[in-house]
């Protein structure tokens, strides 16, 4: 490492342990911050030496980040940005925390991934999907696509690991010489009606997809979840036990899998791994508290939305909606989102700053409901056992903390 | 209504205009139908499919330039929406859609035709207005204040046969003076997405026109009126 990077490191390092003494955050972001000031080419510097990683999508990116940094853990020690900050800043302190190590996996942001890929020159890219986040302020998705796929052609060597089910991602993909698909199955379709090479519609039927007008479709995967496991391009099949909910998170594994075996992990060494994570940046957290064991689940976009629902069990379930600025200050998403899954007869509970947007949206659905004012009054007002918590990106926050300060 | 007696909704182009849950306003009416025993059939009609002209209430949402240019150029090709509009079909169109029933709009840099069907022509303004929207309703229509959500980058200047749908009181609407249009029982405005959540009135009106009754069943509103009011305090702070 040239010595201007080894000072930048090590002064990103002591800024992100004084941020962290001073209470605020883990410091990735403010450590990488001040190191990339210093030598700009930081990030190439810390990356270069290492086998690399990246793991990009709208949903299920630090799940499979930190599936995949467990499962390449067969191999040595893997450098990884487990905090969620996955922009450029949070990359550099990530390298520069670990000290020097052969992998490093590494969760971005799908705006930064053409950056990302440029300063890291990565091994393997794992693209899980494509959807609409933060409606009033995204880029439309099938920009984004056409992001992804310019960058990956101007990489060839990269090993692209990516999902046959989203036809956004297809077509992001398709033109790299190297691709892995996996399957993970796509709940939501709204934002891949329109075909992004020609603009006709794209049809479904029994987990296929085919575009009207044009040769794309759905690739043949090689990495297929199946019932409580994932089979394998051998054709191997693989039960995997993981401490996170819901098919949603076999999906993530499935990649995982497949963008370990990229580096030499077998399925076989890479699946006893996987069943060691637990909690997500608090999400799939249980917290007991009064005689209720409640869940934590983060969705803060229609697609995560679904997967909530497929990963909360049937039980007394809290929905909390927040607009605030990193939540998007428009509700109309609301409107997205079939909450029936919720029509099953279990107690729903719905709080939060917009809970009236959400108390009209229920009421249309036909999903009975109750309001509180408080998490404390949800907790009360909910049976012992089970309390399965659904909240988008502030309302979460709001709740860890809330749960943080009794605990 | 139609002859089989059923309430017919149709959603315009949800594979072209549909960005930002413009589906609520087709899930809202065939609701407030439904609690009024009112029997209503919904159907989504797609770009490549010919639009019918025998339903009874239509409904286009937002969207991009590039899909709003080519829902203008094959609703303009199909003729479906015009000939529904003739024979008194009522219409809630939002934001890009509320643009391209007018007789000219703005996408992608260039002017392209619209559906003629209100007397409106659409431009850019020199800013994106985003924010809550609130307006008074013309007192003709006899319904209580609209309150929304814009998100829009145009600038919609109203001829002399259409009718402001509101006075703005807070956010841009059409100039930030006046919001939307009305003529006949074609409705377009700027609150965008599920716009019928927030104004139930407005839903229930085009049930009126639709059915020709001059009023409905009351239903609970409880929680839509908490919303309303939330709102309309959020919009004037
Ligand atoms: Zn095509």
């Amino acid at each position: 490492m040239p010595m201007r990077a080894k000072v930048a490191s090590s002064v990103s390092r002591t800024a992100a342990a004084i941020s962290r003494a001073a209470g605020r955050g883990d410091g990735s972001v403010i450590g990488g911050w001040i190191g990339l000031k210093i030598d700009p080419d930081l990030l190439k510097n810390l990356a270069a030496g290492r086998a690399i990683a990246l793991v990009s999508g709208t949903n299920g990116k630090t799940t499979t980040t930190r599936l995949t940094a467990a499962a390449l853990g067969v191999l040595g020690p893997v450098a990884t940005n487990s905090f969620g900050a996955n922009m450029p800043t949070g990359h550099t302190s990530a390298l520069a925390k670990a000290g020097a190590t052969p992998f490093a996996v590494l969760e971005v942001d799908e705006h930064y991934l053409a950056r990302v890929i440029d300063e890291t020159t990565p091994r393997a890219v794992a693209l899980l999907n494509l959807s609409r986040d933060q409606l009033d302020r995204a880029k439309e998705v099938a920009m984004m696509a056409q992001m992804w796929r310019t960058a990956l052609v101007d990489h060839p060597d990269i090993r692209v690991i990516a999902n046959a089910d989203d036809p956004m991602v297809v077509w992001a993909a398709t033109q790299s010489p190297n691709v892995t698909w996996f399957s993970a199955g796509q709940r939501w379709h709204d934002d891949s009606w329109v075909c992004p090479e020609c603009g006709s519609p794209i049809e479904r039927r029994e987990g296929e997809w085919w575009c009207t007008g044009c040769p794309l479709r759905r690739p043949r995967a090689q990495w297929v979840v199946e019932d409580e496991g994932v089979t394998d391009p051998n054709g191997d099949w693989h039960l995997v036990k993981l401490q996170l909910p819901g098919r949603v998170n076999l999906g993530n594994a499935a990649a995982a899998l497949a963008t370990a075996a990229e580096f030499g992990v077998r399925a076989i060494e890479g699946v006893p791994r996987l069943s060691s994570v637990s909690s997500v940046a608090g999400r799939y957290a249980q917290v007991d508290r009064d005689g209720r064991n409640i869940r934590l689940l983060l969705a803060k976009n229609p697609a995560s939305w679904l997967e909530a629902f497929d990963m909360a069990d049937q039980a007394p379930t809290l929905l909390s909606i927040n607009a605030r600025d990193p939540d998007g200050l428009d509700t109309s998403w609301l409107y997205d989102v079939d909450f029936s899954p919720l029509r099953d007869g279990r107690p729903v509970l719905i709080t939060g700053d917009r809970a009236y947007d959400l108390a009209v949206r229920l009421t249309v659905n036909g999903v009975p409901f109750r309001h509180v004012k408080t998490f404390d009054e949800a907790i009360q007002a909910s049976p012992p056992g089970r309390l399965e918590v659904i909240a988008n990106y502030t309302a979460f926050q709001d709740i860890r903390a809330e749960l943080d300060r009794v605990n | 209504m139609s002859t089989e007696s059923v309430l017919r909704i149709v959603w315009i182009y949800p594979d072209l205009l549909s960005t930002y849950g413009d589906r609520g306003n087709m899930l809202i009416l065939a609701h407030r139908a439904a609690l009024r025993g009112i029997p209503a059939q919904t159907y989504e009609v797609r770009s490549d499919q010919p639009m019918p002209a025998t339903a009874d209430i239509y409904l286009i949402g937002g969207g991009e330039d590039g899909p709003q240019a080519l829902a203008a150029q094959r609703l303009i090709a199909d003729g479906g929406v015009h000939r529904a509009v003739g024979q008194g079909a009522a219409v809630l169109a939002i934001c890009a859609g509320y643009q391209l029933f007018g007789h000219s709009f703005f996408a992608k840099g260039a002017k392209f035709a619209g559906l003629g069907l209100l007397d409106l022509d659409s431009d850019r303004g020199e800013t994106r207005a985003v924010g809550e929207l609130r307006g008074e309703i013309d007192p003709r229509l006899g319904l209580p204040a609209l309150t929304g959500f814009e998100n829009h980058g145009g600038r919609t200047h109203l001829g002399p046969d259409v009718s402001p749908l509101a006075r703005v009181s807070a956010g841009i609407g059409n100039d930030g003076q006046t919001e939307g249009a009305w003529h006949g029982k074609i409705l377009g405005t700027y609150s965008h997405g599920p716009a019928l959540a927030r104004n139930p009135a407005i839903a229930d009106l085009l049930l009126r026109w639709a059915i020709g009754a001059d009023s409905l069943a009351p239903v609970d509103d409880t929680w839509a009126e908490a919303l309303r009011a939330e709102r309309l305090t959020a919009a004037s702070v």
